[in-house]
């Protein structure tokens, strides 16, 4: 409880806390903010910005704003999702390389270290060009599969040192199980990595959506922010004029993205004070 | 030297994974990949190149998996990724051997400088840590931090060639082509803006990590020793702080170039580059598998090569690893 409120004190955390809390409510409430059905190609097709339609018409006639709009769901939802596949996966083989040594943590290890070392977004296209199917989970999967090493490359180390602190020692003494151990001591003292993972996590997740979309290996029909870039890359957006189509998209990917760095940021300033303002 | 033998295991051991995952994909992924690979080359490369896919994705090979993938592995190792049915009759390797230079030349140069630059920019930031600069350049780096690569790309393309035409929107020199001095003039004009795309967005990373490292190692007993000590601060924030601050960079090295290589691809890709990544696009765009597995091994490799540098200067830097 202590560290929440030392989080919601932090100003970092606060703006953080209110942009995500605005992309929510976008996305929630899509269908009552966005004036259009995204899908309704009835408008003239490549139109400028007007009161009518205030970032234009796509080329098959589509309201540009609407689609945003609705985009926001695919988008932040990708980005949660991620980050909590990714949090877990990260947290059950860093958790079990540090707390097993010997033969786990060496196998373990090296896992994490060949999937920290292969770049990300290639194997993310080599996997998904192979898909039969390229929807949301398709996306989802791929990213997850190609982003947990990081995370299990932090935690290792921190249970490492935890495991030999004092009051572990204590509850082996006692005579606890591992699973008692893992869970009520070590677990708890994690608690702020565990949290900036999932936060970084989730930034990954939004950018290699957007990456991955945007070059055409997701599902072009769906309405993210990624494909409403691809369809601006697509159709010309720039030189028809229509800047706000591309302008827009992005800069919602990169507001959002900035919104848990800073929480993530704010985090890690609680859990290494050393960080924290003299 | 048992840090260096580590990291060498490390590198068979990913390239490998990098080889495996080339053969399993195409194989055993629902829908038969393999199979319409086959399917679309019909007819479009000799009967020849036809029979050499089909044996090297096993297609209508009777050949126990095993034999397939011993094969395989020594084909990746000699070289022999066989013809790209985009650029038919190109092999794949002439492909890779046209395209390469250009991506090497861009993103080593700018992973370089925004290393350099974001780790200046952050030992400054966390010693001035109250200064207007360095308040202002901690939301900025976040911010960057944040913002898509190729986007940003698109944006500089609209904003920056195609507005104000100061720069070429696209290709790597111009195609009048010119000679000598001025073919390298060209190249290094049409360089320009998707190497400061690179740059600005790798800069902040580096940036925020040597901001908090600096900050963690201010704090400690040594730091307040040199200034009970009465050492200049030029010393203390160069000698003392940042020599220790640096390190984790090194150990960061590994995720961090791959965020640049992934980030450069869609770039180059932005800006018709005619490199690694433009070919990637190609590939992906006409599925053309074994120009893309070929990259995928190529692009692990290089940045396999690149962690490697890291980790041995990463001896030289820190005497600690030298036992």
């Amino acid at each position: 409880m202590n560290y929440l409120k030392l989080f919601f004190k932090d100003k970092k955390a606060a703006v953080g806390t209110i942009m995500l809390l605005f992309f929510a409510v976008l996305a929630i409430f899509a269908p009552y903010i966005a004036p259009y059905s995204p899908t309704y190609m009835g408008f003239t097709p490549m139109e400028g910005s007007s009161w009518r339609h205030i970032l234009g018409t796509t080329a098959n006639g589509q309201d540009v704003f609407s689609q945003i709009i609705w985009g926001t769901r695919i988008s932040l939802a990708v980005g949660l999702i991620v980050g909590l596949l990714t949090t877990v996966i990260s947290v059950v083989i860093g958790f079990l390389a540090g707390y097993f040594p010997g033969a786990i943590d060496e196998t373990l290890n090296l896992l994490t270290n060949v999937f920290l070392i292969i770049p990300g977004l290639p194997l993310m296209i080599v996997l998904a060009a192979y898909m039969p199917s390229r929807g949301m989970w398709t996306i989802i999967f791929v990213i997850t599969v190609t982003g947990w090493a990081w995370g299990a490359r932090v935690l290792r180390p921190q249970v490492m040192s935890l495991k030999n602190r004092e009051f572990v020692n204590a509850s082996v003494v006692v005579g606890e199980s591992s699973f008692h151990i893992i869970f009520y001591d070590i677990l708890p003292n994690t608690a702020g990595l565990i949290a900036a993972n999932f936060f970084g996590s989730a930034i990954y997740g939004v950018l290699s959506e957007a990456g991955l979309e945007f070059i055409g290996l997701g599902n072009a029909n769906a309405i993210s922010w990624g494909t409403v870039l691809y369809w601006a890359q697509n159709d010309q957006a720039l030189f028809f004029g229509l800047w706000g189509w591309l302008l827009v998209p992005g800069l919602l990917i990169a507001l959002l993205g900035t919104s848990f760095a800073l929480m993530n940021f704010a985090v890690d300033e609680i859990t290494n004070p050393r960080l924290r303002k003299r | 030297m048992k840090y260096i033998l580590r990291k060498i295991l490390i590198f068979i051991v990913t390239l490998w994974v990098a080889m495996t995952i080339n053969f399993i994909l195409p194989r055993m992924m629902p829908g038969n990949p393999a199979e319409a690979l086959i399917a679309r080359a019909h007819g479009r490369v000799s009967a020849q190149a036809l029979h050499s896919l089909e044996v090297a994705f096993g297609v209508n090979v009777h050949q126990n998996i095993f034999v397939q993938y011993i094969e395989y592995l020594e084909r990746t190792i000699t070289g022999n990724f066989g013809v790209s049915i985009t650029y038919y009759p190109s092999t794949v390797m002439y492909e890779i051997e046209i395209h390469m230079p250009w991506t090497l030349a861009l993103i080593g140069i700018t992973t370089v400088l925004a290393f350099v630059f974001g780790t200046i920019l952050g030992i400054s930031t966390a010693w001035k840590r109250e200064s207007l600069a360095s308040t202002f350049s901690l939301p900025v780096s976040i911010f960057f931090n944040s913002v898509p690569y190729f986007w940003l790309a698109l944006l500089f393309q609209y904003l920056l060639a195609f507005i104000l035409g100061w720069f070429p929107i696209s290709g790597a020199f111009s195609a009048t082509g010119p000679q000598g001095i001025a073919l390298i003039g060209s190249i290094l004009y049409h360089a320009i803006l998707p190497a400061s795309t690179i740059f600005v967005t790798a800069l902040g990373g580096w940036v925020l990590t040597m901001r908090n490292n600096m900050i963690s190692v201010l704090s400690e007993d040594f730091v307040s020793f040199a200034y009970a000590g009465g050492l200049p601060d030029n010393v203390i924030e160069y000698n003392y702080v940042a020599r220790n601050a640096i390190l984790p960079n090194f150990t960061g090295f590994a995720m961090a170039i791959g965020f640049v290589v992934s980030g450069a691809l869609l770039v180059e890709m932005v800006f018709s580059y005619p490199g690694i990544g433009y070919l990637l696009y190609q590939s992906v765009v006409n599925l053309d598998y074994p120009l893309m597995q070929a990259l995928f091994f190529f692009i692990t490799m290089t940045v396999l090569i690149a962690n490697f540098i890291a980790d041995m200067t990463y001896v030289f830097v820190d005497p600690r690893v030298r036992v």
